[in-house]
């Protein structure tokens, strides 16, 4: 193991976390976030055309692979005069994936929440949307915290597709690197820590954020 | 002055619901007068907390008519405009079996909810109105502590103040005592016997007998989706006339008496 290499490529590869993929991650989740509620909420509803339109989006974002879906919007858009950026790119088609599996989970933790807190809400004088913003949904969001950690922490891992689109993150840098000192095994080892460490705050924060949601629950 | 002397507050007339075949109303009337309490009884499945919830606009029944202070009335057969709705429902408050109370607010942001977010009280107003009212029903000190803090009883008076601080014209009780352990009932009861005394116009579905015997104005006997009996309480708890509240009754009252 070359340690200097390591010393050496730590800064470029950090600096590919901070302006790729840390950004990416938080950026695309955000979107990922209104999209999947918005998906959830057609789900649900009782009008059979949104409702279709709802399951048809999460069918065939978690039928196609994200890898797939990146292709289509960085390579494929520009043959129907649609040319967007490597960033750009990226952010959509993250966001439109996070919003598809997210939406099943917000969906089911909305669920979750028993009727007679709707009716709670109703009977106060809300209306739906304010029942659903100030009543289900905080109830809904402890419910959802951990399956939505999950989805967070894939999307992390998933930004190092972008490198195939030209993104410049972490792991594009690990490539670079590694492209021209020929030592694939150190820089996509050191690659893998940081995505892993990464990944193990994350976990902690999930962890402390489940405890703190947790407090108005009997126990 | 009796409390039934009071002027009509609610006027619902051939109220009928169906769940896909099962009828559960067949044609429901009832008059509630200014400062009276109703109590509705039978058994299960007779529609009572069908009736109930109609009056809240949780239910939205096939057929009849419902209106307020001699006021136009709104036809359900015509289907519920969301405005007649919102309009229903602002008359009265509801307290659940299950008291339903928001567990991820403390018991006074549950009280001051309604008051502020819907009916735009401002908030020192609120909170102050909101003290004074928790102090009513002893939880003065547990204002700020979360519902799954409080014992049953607790949540459950919790639960009317929150209904009591909407000041409705008509305050709902759907079975206010049936999910609670039997030594925390009385404490609900007794709150529920002052604000009768204090002149509140309640609805109450309940099968506490003792309660709609000694509070209650009018007790409504329903059974199958009717009102079998109608009556004060104490000719419908001495003297049943119809042959259904009367066995209905000695099955609550004399479980172990056997014709």
């Amino acid at each position: 193991m070359d340690w200097q290499l390591i010393l050496d490529s730590f800064w470029p590869l950090l600096s590919g976390a901070l302006i790729g993929t840390i950004p990416l991650t938080l950026i695309s989740f955000a979107i990922g976030l209104v999209i999947a509620l918005g998906v959830a909420l057609l789900r649900m509803s009782a009008n059979p055309v949104l409702s279709w339109i709802g399951r048809a989006y999460v069918s065939v974002i978690r039928g196609t692979p994200l890898l797939v879906q990146l292709f289509l919007i960085f390579y494929g858009l520009p043959s129907i005069g649609l040319t967007l950026d490597p960033w750009p790119s990226a952010v959509i088609a993250f966001s439109l994936n996070v919003g598809g599996y997210a939406a099943e989970i917000i969906r089911a933790s909305i669920l979750s929440v028993p009727k007679g807190q709707w009716e709670a809400g109703y009977t106060i004088g809300m209306s739906n949307v304010t029942t659903l913003r100030r009543i289900i949904l905080p109830q809904a969001a402890r419910v959802s915290v951990p399956p939505l950690s999950n989805t967070f922490i894939s999307l992390v891992k998933d930004t190092s597709l972008a490198s195939v689109i030209l993104v410049t993150e972490m792991f594009k840098q690990a490539q670079k690197i590694a492209s021209v000192t020929f030592e694939f095994m150190t820089l996509y080892l050191e690659a893998a820590l940081i995505y892993w460490a990464i990944c193990t705050v994350l976990a902690a924060l999930q962890d402390r954020m489940e405890k703190r949601l947790d407090r108005y629950v009997a126990h | 002055m009796s409390r039934t002397d009071g002027p009509v507050l609610l006027q619902v007339e051939g109220l009928r619901k169906a769940f896909g075949d099962h009828e559960v109303l067949k044609g429901v009337d009832l008059e509630v007068r200014r400062g009276e309490v109703v109590a509705l009884i039978g058994p299960s499945g007779s529609g009572k907390t069908t009736v109930l919830r109609s009056l809240n606009g949780l239910e939205t029944p096939d057929q009849g008519t419902l209106a307020f202070d001699g006021g136009p009335s709104v036809d359900f057969g015509r289907g519920l405009a969301k405005q007649e709705r919102f309009a229903i429902r602002d008359r009265s408050a509801m307290v659940f079996q299950h008291h339903n109370l928001f567990p991820h607010c403390t018991v006074l942001q549950n009280v001051i909810e309604g008051p502020v977010r819907v009916q735009g009280v401002p908030r020192a107003e609120a909170v102050a109105q909101a003290d004074e009212l928790l102090e009513r029903v002893g939880l003065a000190a547990k204002r700020d502590a979360y519902p799954h803090e409080l014992s049953g009883g607790q949540q459950q008076r919790v639960g009317i103040v929150r209904a009591l601080a909407l000041k409705p014209d008509l305050l709902l009780f759907d079975e206010p005592t049936s999910a609670l352990d039997p030594e925390l009932v009385g404490e609900v009861l007794v709150v529920m016997k002052e604000l009768a005394d204090e002149g509140w116009t309640m609805v109450v579905v309940t099968h506490e007998l003792q309660f709609a015997r000694e509070v209650a104005d009018e007790v409504l006997f329903l059974d199958g989706g009717v009102v079998a009996e109608r009556g004060a309480p104490s000719q419908i708890f001495t003297n049943p006339q119809n042959e259904r509240t009367r066995r209905f009754l000695d099955r609550i009252l004399r479980p172990f008496d056997r014709p």
